[in-house]
């Protein structure tokens, strides 16, 4: 279904450098070489009929619509799937058409329900138009004859309807769900008058391996394909545009709105980052932000056994900051800190750094990138110079060899995988280096060429193994190396990677990989063409994440693939804006801009412009803080929009470290797991009541607009704003825009960046300054930002999270598609139709073993702690491996990782957790007591009653 | 503080430095490492610890090039 404000040009737009030049109705227009008649007419200002052409599909020539003349040529060919060519000219409306077209028209109408004025498509429907259009006055066959009028509706899926009644068989959904998405969910069955779109075998959409992506409702042309809101709620009248607050892809979507009600998001066509795609929950699962858990008022209380008191904003604000000022007092400068969202915006999360450095007085800051990223900071930070992934996601166009490592893109950043899988089916190899047989091994025309099916924790082993490949069979690139790279720290790397113990055949009895596959694998990277690297946290989160970075990098040099399109090095940030959370400098060692706290001309810029001294030591990072609690130095902490009661490894030890706060302040949408433990909940907006930026993982800083006023009655950067004064730091804005101005003033990376430019420029990715006014796409592209490459030695280390016989089996963890992180959005949300409860996967033999079968309640045990889960027996997980996602609470996924973490940068190493399996059939210990601490707080909430503030 | 998780903490580092250089490097490494990275309570636990030396401090396993290190930043009678 078209969205608000959009011209649909009929097929894809073509680059070339050749142009043609034609004529279109006697206007003369010119067009790249590859552009078909239909869209050259469009952009002629002659709107061609159309039904089976959209500008997102692969030009199809079914509908017979966009039939035109052409001088010179015989016949009445269709526009969308002729080419241009230089001299042509087109005539697209003649009485021999307009003949056609009707006749064409009559035959869709005979068979097509007419219940325009009460059809949810009604205005909006591509077929009313195209009977419009031509002029369509009668049907000659009658409406008596076989139809599809009485066919039944799937109303299976719970965002949208399939009503096969008013199908028209274009096939652009099932094109959609080929060309656009790649999952290949749909087809038409039977042909002739008896061809239907059918999900799967003939099912419904929910039986199928459809992922409610929503692209074959995108690409729908008439109401066949309509989202549920829609049909229940009418059709929008204004939209706004803005960024999605799930993953890292950060898709550009415009908000449909009725006043201040979103009747649905649409993927923006124009969006750089998702090109008008988008997955189920950008798309659909946008409905927590009004969901009835959220919580609209501040709340106090002096203990968590207490129940809450509602107060207003002044009262909650100002006990807040009595608190912090007391413990202060107290405990000292450092007893207290905050953790900064990285889903809340550019802006907010720069404010809350600032609050704690300027009005805390002390570093005492972090963010989520700890449990996730944070290695790629150090490790790109390192042999590169910038702490940011080297290319934006069109690169992938123009690679020939794809390495994806440690990430599950399908899952985790499923409209790049679209992306990914686009390339892959255009003739790119596959690598993927993972222990679970992820979608991307084996998928639908797409199949990994290697895949490396490693043993968790043993990632150095395999990277570097690799470049022992690389170096001793010749495929250096040895003329990148000399002109980029410092020469002394690459003959060192050299001799290490060439020493036999670094081979793959030594390697292969710690990775589990075969040395011939490692070999095979080297090899292409090193010489099938363009190559690039994907990762995600299966690299990040172990206890050598930022080695494998370093590792990952000293490849993509080794082979001179950096520094232009379709190679580099790329970091799938997890969230919708960690990537900004860890520009705005919500790291205890980092100002904006990654620039160390003790470096003194930083400092002094900071200083005098916030006008305050600041600390020049580091602070504390979240799992110190948690350490120093415990101690008893640490007493106080501002939480915004995390939720580390859930996320964080360990849960009894965080736990244990929040219960011993004198002030735990939550600042969330909704009672989450932290603010459980909290004494002052300061209720928090979505995504929908924001203005500001978010900024994904290709460094690409889009804006949020704001379509519906904050619930709570305070956007979250006001929040911040008077919790800063009240604690006597002054802080005035008139409006988000004025905080970016001030990131641009204090951050060399981003001084080019404001409000006014990103609306003039769509989006902008970092660095935009004076040397690149209009942004950077590809970085590293003649020098490195520190100048020249540093290869680093790779050593591997095992982990300390040793297998026994008492634990004998690798915990690894990670997502799916259809829930996000901890859960706290999209539990809210029909995806739990999909994914309801967190799994155990374990493979056939290990479940045998231990007479487990599909369904039974399995506890897993670590040296940490316990807790029970549901099995699901797959071979997606290699003997002696067991998998699991974190999305719900109840399911204690964290509180058996353990505080194992990276050597630099203290990021957990949840994917190797040593456990046992055993056959259970009660809930663990832990989760007996949850389900007790979850009912008692819920009825605090419930009971929460107004009153004035002591 | 917890000095275990520290000193395995230090350790980790320890074993990345030493793969880097000399010893003298690893030291200088390790050092510039900690003094970047951990904050004042960690470092002045992990410095108590290992200016107390002793059996606690030869049974724990911290590893010499870390013990130098510390020493750097945390000499002895601070």
């Amino acid at each position: 279904m078209a969205s608000l404000n959009s011209l649909d040009y009929g097929t894809p737009a073509r680059t070339s450098e050749t142009l043609v030049t034609l004529e279109v109705d006697g206007v003369s227009v010119t067009v790249p070489s590859g552009t078909s008649v239909m869209r050259a007419s469009i952009e002629a200002g002659s709107k061609v009929p159309k039904l089976c052409a959209t500008d997102s599909l692969e030009p199809f020539g079914s509908c017979r619509l966009c039939l035109v003349e052409i001088e010179g040529r015989r016949g009445l060919p269709a526009s969308c799937t002729t080419l241009v060519e230089p001299g042509m000219k087109v005539r697209t409306q003649t009485e021999r058409l307009q003949n056609v077209r009707r006749g064409v028209m009559e035959l869709y109408i005979s068979d097509h329900p007419l219940d325009c004025l009460t059809c949810s498509a009604n205005g909006d429907c591509e077929l009313q138009d195209m009977a419009g259009v031509v002029g369509l006055r009668e049907v000659r066959y009658g409406y008596d004859g076989a139809n599809h009028l009485k066919s039944a509706k799937d109303t299976s899926n719970p965002y949208f309807t399939f009503d096969p009644s008013k199908c028209i068989v274009c096939s652009r959904c099932v094109r959609a769900c080929e060309e656009v998405q790649g999952t290949f969910a749909l087809t038409i069955d039977a042909r002739g008058f008896a061809s239907v779109v059918s999900p799967g075998q003939n099912g419904d959409f929910m039986d199928s391996e459809c992922v409610s992506c929503g692209a074959c409702v995108q690409a729908c042309p008439t109401a066949t394909l309509m989202e549920k809101s829609v049909i229940e709620r009418g059709q929008a009248e204004h939209s706004h545009v803005t960024t999605c607050a799930y993953c890292g892809v950060g898709c550009s979507f415009r908000a449909e709105m009725k006043g201040t009600e979103v009747i649905r998001m649409v993927p923006n066509k124009d969006g750089r980052a998702n090109h008008g795609h988008s997955c189920v929950k950008g798309r659909f699962a946008w409905g927590y932000a009004t969901h009835k858990d959220r919580i609209k008022s501040p709340m106090i209380r002096k203990k968590i056994t207490d129940p809450w008191q509602e107060v207003s904003w002044a009262d909650a604000i100002a006990y807040t900051a009595a608190e912090f000022r007391r413990i202060q007092d107290k405990y000292g400068r450092d007893s207290v800190g905050g953790i900064t969202s990285s889903r809340c915006t550019n802006e907010e999360t720069y404010l809350v750094q600032k609050l704690i450095r300027a009005a805390f007085g002390n570093n005492n800051v972090d963010t989520c990138a700890r449990v996730c990223h944070s290695p790629t900071g150090y490790g790109l930070k390192t042999t590169m110079g910038e702490s940011a992934g080297t290319q934006d996601f069109d690169s992938v166009e123009q690679t020939d060899v794809m390495m994806v490592i440690g990430a599950n893109p399908t899952d985790g950043h499923p409209v790049f995988a679209s992306a990914m899988k686009r390339r892959l089916r255009a003739g790119a190899k596959l690598i993927v280096a993972d222990p679970r047989v992820i979608d991307m091994v084996d998928g639908p025309h797409i199949h990994a060429d290697y895949h490396l099916q490693l043993r968790p924790g043993t990632n150095v082993a395999l990277v570097t193994s690799m470049a022992h490949v690389i170096a001793s069979e010749g495929l250096l690139d040895e003329k990148f190396i000399a002109e980029r790279c410092e020469p002394k720290p690459f003959e060192t790397w050299r001799t290490f990677v060439l020493d036999p113990r670094n081979s793959p055949e030594a390697m292969e009895s710690v990775t589990g990989v075969p040395a011939a596959l490692v070999r095979g694998a080297a090899r292409l990277y090193a010489t099938g063409g363009n190559a690039a690297i994907y990762y995600g946290l299966g690299v990040t989160e172990h206890s050598q994440g930022s080695t494998t970075v370093m590792g990952i990098a000293n490849l993509a040099m080794a082979t001179g693939n950096i520094g232009r399109r379709g190679v580099g090095v790329n970091p799938l940030r997890g969230q919708n804006n960690v990537q900004g959370s860890c520009d705005m400098g919500s790291f205890p060692h980092e100002y904006p801009g990654y620039r160390h706290v003790s470096d003194a001309g930083t400092r002094a810029l900071f200083e005098s412009d916030w006008g305050v001294a600041l600390s020049d030591e580091p602070g504390l990072r979240i799992p110190n803080m948690f350490e120093a609690a415990i101690d008893g130095t640490f007493k106080a902490l501002y939480v915004q929009g995390e939720d580390i009661a859930q996320s964080d490894p360990n849960t009894q030890h965080v736990t244990a470290a929040l219960t011993s706060l004198e002030c735990l302040v939550v600042q969330d949408l909704f009672l989450c797991e932290t603010a459980k433990f909290a004494h002052v909940f300061l209720p928090g907006s979505s995504f929908l009541e924001k203005d500001g930026t978010f900024t994904n993982a290709e460094r690409r800083i889009s804006r949020v607009r704001k379509v519906m006023p904050p619930l709570t009655g305070m956007a979250d950067w006001e929040v911040t704003v008077a919790l800063a004064n009240a604690l006597g730091y002054p802080m005035h804005y008139d409006s988000p825009s004025d905080i970016m101005d001030e990131i641009a003033r204090l951050t060399p990376t981003f001084t080019g960046v404001s409000f006014a430019a990103i609306d003039e420029m769509g989006s902008i990715q970092w660095p935009c300054n004076p040397e690149a006014p209009l942004g950077t796409p590809i970085m590293h592209i003649d020098e490195f930002v520190r100048g020249k490459g540093k290869f680093v030695v790779t050593e591997f280390v095992p982990t300390e999270e040793k297998v026994n016989q008492r634990f004998p089996l690798i915990l690894t963890t990670g997502r799916i598609l259809s829930q996000y992180n901890v859960g706290a959005q999209t539990r809210r949300t029909a995806n739990v139709a999909w994914h309801d409860e967190d799994r155990i996967e374990i493979h056939p033999q290990d479940a045998e073993d231990r007479g487990i079968r599909e369904g039974d309640w399995v506890g897993i045990s670590s040296r940490a702690g316990e807790t029970v889960l549901r099995a699901r027996v797959t071979e997606r997980v290699q003997p002696g491996v067991v998998y699991t996602t974190f999305h719900f609470p109840e399911s204690g996924a964290n509180v058996i990782t353990t505080d194992n973490s990276d050597w630099a940068t203290n990021c957990p190493e949840y994917k190797v957790t040593a456990v046992q399996a055993t056959l259970v059939s009660h809930p663990s210990e832990w989760q007996n007591r949850f389900k007790s601490f979850t009912k008692e707080q819920v009825r605090l909430v419930e009971q929460r009653k107004p009153v004035h503030a002591p | 503080m917890n000095v275990e998780h520290l000193v395995t903490m230090a350790n980790q580092i320890g074993a990345f430095f030493s793969s880097q250089g000399t010893h003298e490097e690893a030291v200088a490494g390790i050092a510039d490492h900690l003094k970047r990275f951990w904050e004042q309570r960690m470092l002045q636990t992990i410095g108590a610890f290992v200016n107390a030396g002793g059996d606690a401090l030869k049974q724990s396993g911290l590893q010499q090039n870390v013990v130098e290190a510390v020493q750097q930043l945390v000499p002895p009678g601070r």
